[in-house]
């Protein structure tokens, strides 16, 4: 059971995660942004739902769309436009950009490109939780694009060996880039592969946060215990294009039309206000709340100034 | 566990006992890899360590480099101190991406170190074939982030690796295998490091200097006391630590001796020496008597059948050779 106080936690996370990319969209329309963009619009209830199991001292190993989640495990929202405009004071000083940023005081990941490498980096810090008898959880999360790759089930197979702790999740986004679900597997569900390496797994409503949090921490809390890893696959939809110069008219209208219909902050916002957890003044508050913090973390990230040219190689090493 | 005994000790067992003797020092040192603990390795590198350590710090894995890499990060980025074997250096291109990618650019990116040791049986003359006889140090000192260390000495080989655990950036160590059993001397006595990033002069000499690392190291020396029976000193450096290199120790020897020749196992384009001539043409130009000349192997795989395995690897004779034609210049 999901309490009221979560509940609300849950809300204010999504709303904030769709306020931080709402800016950074306009921002790079504007072309005031600097590189690209990778956008989770439509996942919120997956990037919230999930990483909002974890607790101080468990690590999230995110993807470039997972921003969101980035939010959920705690990363300051100035980090992430400082990170996104190239700034000198950002979380890569400039040296990378976009959503690859982290805090690792948080035990959030600086992602990379290749997916899923968080994936096997997540069995080794899952692996050193379990050496050093730290009662501490390892998430990763990739698309369901990234399952194709032979490195996801090396790392499922030997989280599986050595019972790590560790929670891998699928979101099922439809498309990986322009590539559909039928062009990428065979199966219905990628949770199908979860009995190969004698995984307990879980497909969820990636659109309902409750359902995604419920099962995320039971296996968060399963992990930490001793029981082992697990695999959940969370069915969504991106929303807009694989970064933000994609306008994906490769997605045809009435599959976005349908999960339109289905957005989760629009579903999950009436259902708190149908049990009276949420109001229309707390709706307009939390709004405000986020919009006033969104802004300022924009334009001071926007006024900050950039790394200069002469310490292109500082840093390369320890 | 140091060894402070008059024997002779191989090349093999001088990494044993660096592997002995870090996880001895700090509880954040383990071991992971194919068939590394009970089966001891596919060299027997490890061999005894499951015993005196236990499973939980000599680990087996599945074979999937991936895996192996890429938990060795995510440990070493909790602060662990793992070194990941990989059967073959050939098979290091099985989780490249994880080492050149993910461990490589980590600490630009975030600031946070990365504390890693890729290890790896290198080079050829075991009549591995194409396979397993790869010297690959060249891939990995192409990529700014990682420290690239080839010993060709026991001495070495023990405190190089011992240094390269402790250091806080992902090292790929590259353990020449023919070197494993062919190469033993007495070790110095009790604990010592040998630190990355310098070079060594293996011989001393005034009118030739070779430059080498690995198993050329050896057939280097045994060139160097033909040519002195010619009456030539030859000073030959041992660059040890292939990145970052030990370019200040070559360009003194090359200002005493004005000649210089570059010899490498691996093949010839863009090889380790493909740079150290580079710098030396840049930066000692003014020393120079003589063309710098470089011995390697030609650009082709590794080949299996001895008689071309025996052309592919750069012989003493063709060191001798090459240093006369550098000599006479």
């Amino acid at each position: 059971m999901v309490d009221d106080k979560t509940k609300l936690e849950l809300y204010r996370l999504m709303t904030l995660g769709r306020a931080v990319e709402d800016k950074l969209f306009s921002l790079y329309r504007q072309g005031r942004l600097l590189g690209a963009i990778y956008l989770g619009r439509g996942q919120e209830a997956t990037e919230i739902g999930a990483a909002a199991a974890l607790k101080d001292g468990d690590t999230l190993a995110p993807t470039h769309r997972d921003l969101i989640a980035q939010i959920a495990h705690g990363i300051d929202i100035h980090r992430i436009f400082m990170n996104h405009f190239g700034r000198a004071d950002g979380p890569t000083r400039g040296r990378d950009g976009n959503t690859h940023a982290g805090d690792m005081s948080k035990g959030i990941l600086y992602n990379i490109s290749m997916l899923p490498d968080g994936y096997p980096v997540s069995t080794g810090i899952a692996l050193s939780f379990k050496l050093r008898k730290q009662p501490q959880v390892a998430m990763a999360y990739c698309g369901e694009g990234a399952t194709s790759r032979g490195d996801w089930h090396e790392a499922l197979n030997f989280a599986s060996i050595k019972q790590l702790p560790v929670v891998f999740i699928v979101i099922n986004n439809k498309f990986a880039y322009s590539s559909p679900n039928e062009t990428e597997m065979v199966i219905e569900s990628v949770t199908a592969r979860a009995p190969g390496y004698a995984m307990k797994s879980a497909t969820v409503d990636g659109n309902d946060v409750i359902a995604v949090h419920e099962a995320a921490t039971e296996a968060v809390e399963r992990a930490r215990g001793g029981g082992g890893p697990t695999l959940i696959e969370a069915k969504t939809m991106r929303m807009l294009g694989h970064a933000g110069h994609d306008p994906a008219d490769y997605v045809p209208e009435e599959l976005l039309k349908e999960w339109e219909e289905k957005d989760p902050i629009k579903a999950y916002k009436q259902r708190l206000l149908d049990e009276s957890v949420l109001d229309e003044a707390k709706i307009a508050a939390i709004d405000e709340e986020h919009k006033a913090a969104v802004e300022e973390a924009a334009t001071m990230a926007e006024a900050a100034p950039l790394p200069d040219g002469s310490e292109v190689s500082d840093g390369v090493y320890h | 566990m140091a060894s402070t005994t008059n024997e002779e000790v191989t090349f093999l067992d001088a990494i044993n006992q660096a592997l002995r003797e870090e996880l001895d020092r700090d509880q954040d040192v383990f071991i992971l890899g194919e068939d590394v603990a009970g089966y001891g390795g596919a060299f027997k590198v490890t061999k005894g360590l499951l015993d005196d350590y236990g499973p939980e710090r000599v680990i087996d894995m599945p074979l999937a480099e991936a895996a192996i890499f890429g938990s060795a990060i995510g440990a070493a980025l909790m602060g662990m101190r793992p070194v990941a074997e990989a059967q073959y250096a050939d098979f290091l291109a099985c989780g490249f991406d994880y080492i050149v990618n993910e461990a490589a650019k980590y600490h630009y990116r975030s600031g946070h170190p990365v504390p890693v040791v890729f290890r790896a049986p290198s080079g050829a003359g075991v009549r591995g074939g194409p396979f397993h006889s790869a010297s690959p140090e060249a891939w990995f000192a192409h990529v700014p982030g990682l420290k690239v260390v080839v010993p060709g000495t026991p001495t070495d080989a023990k405190g190089l690796l011992k240094s390269a655990i402790r250091d806080d950036n992902p090292v790929v160590f590259l353990e020449h295998k023919y070197l494993y059993r062919h190469e033993k001397e007495v070790l110095p006595e009790g604990e010592y490091t040998i630190p990355l990033g310098k070079a060594e002069i293996k011989r001393q000499g005034t009118d030739l200097s070779i430059v080498t690392y690995g198993a050329m190291l050896r057939r280097s020396l045994d060139a160097a006391d033909k040519l002195a029976e010619r009456g030539h000193s030859v000073e030959v450096i041992d660059l040890r630590t292939i990145y970052p290199w030990d370019s200040e120790m070559i360009l003194e020897s090359v200002e005493k001796t004005s000649r210089a020749l570059l010899v490498q196992e691996d093949v010839r384009t863009l090889g380790i020496m493909s740079e150290v001539g580079a710098v030396i043409a840049d930066e000692g130009f003014e020393s120079l008597d003589a063309p710098v000349g470089r011995v390697t192997a030609p650009d082709s795989p590794v080949p299996f059948s001895p008689p071309l395995e025996d052309a592919f690897i750069p012989s003493v004779e063709r060191i001798v050779e090459a240093a006369e034609k550098t000599l006479a210049f």
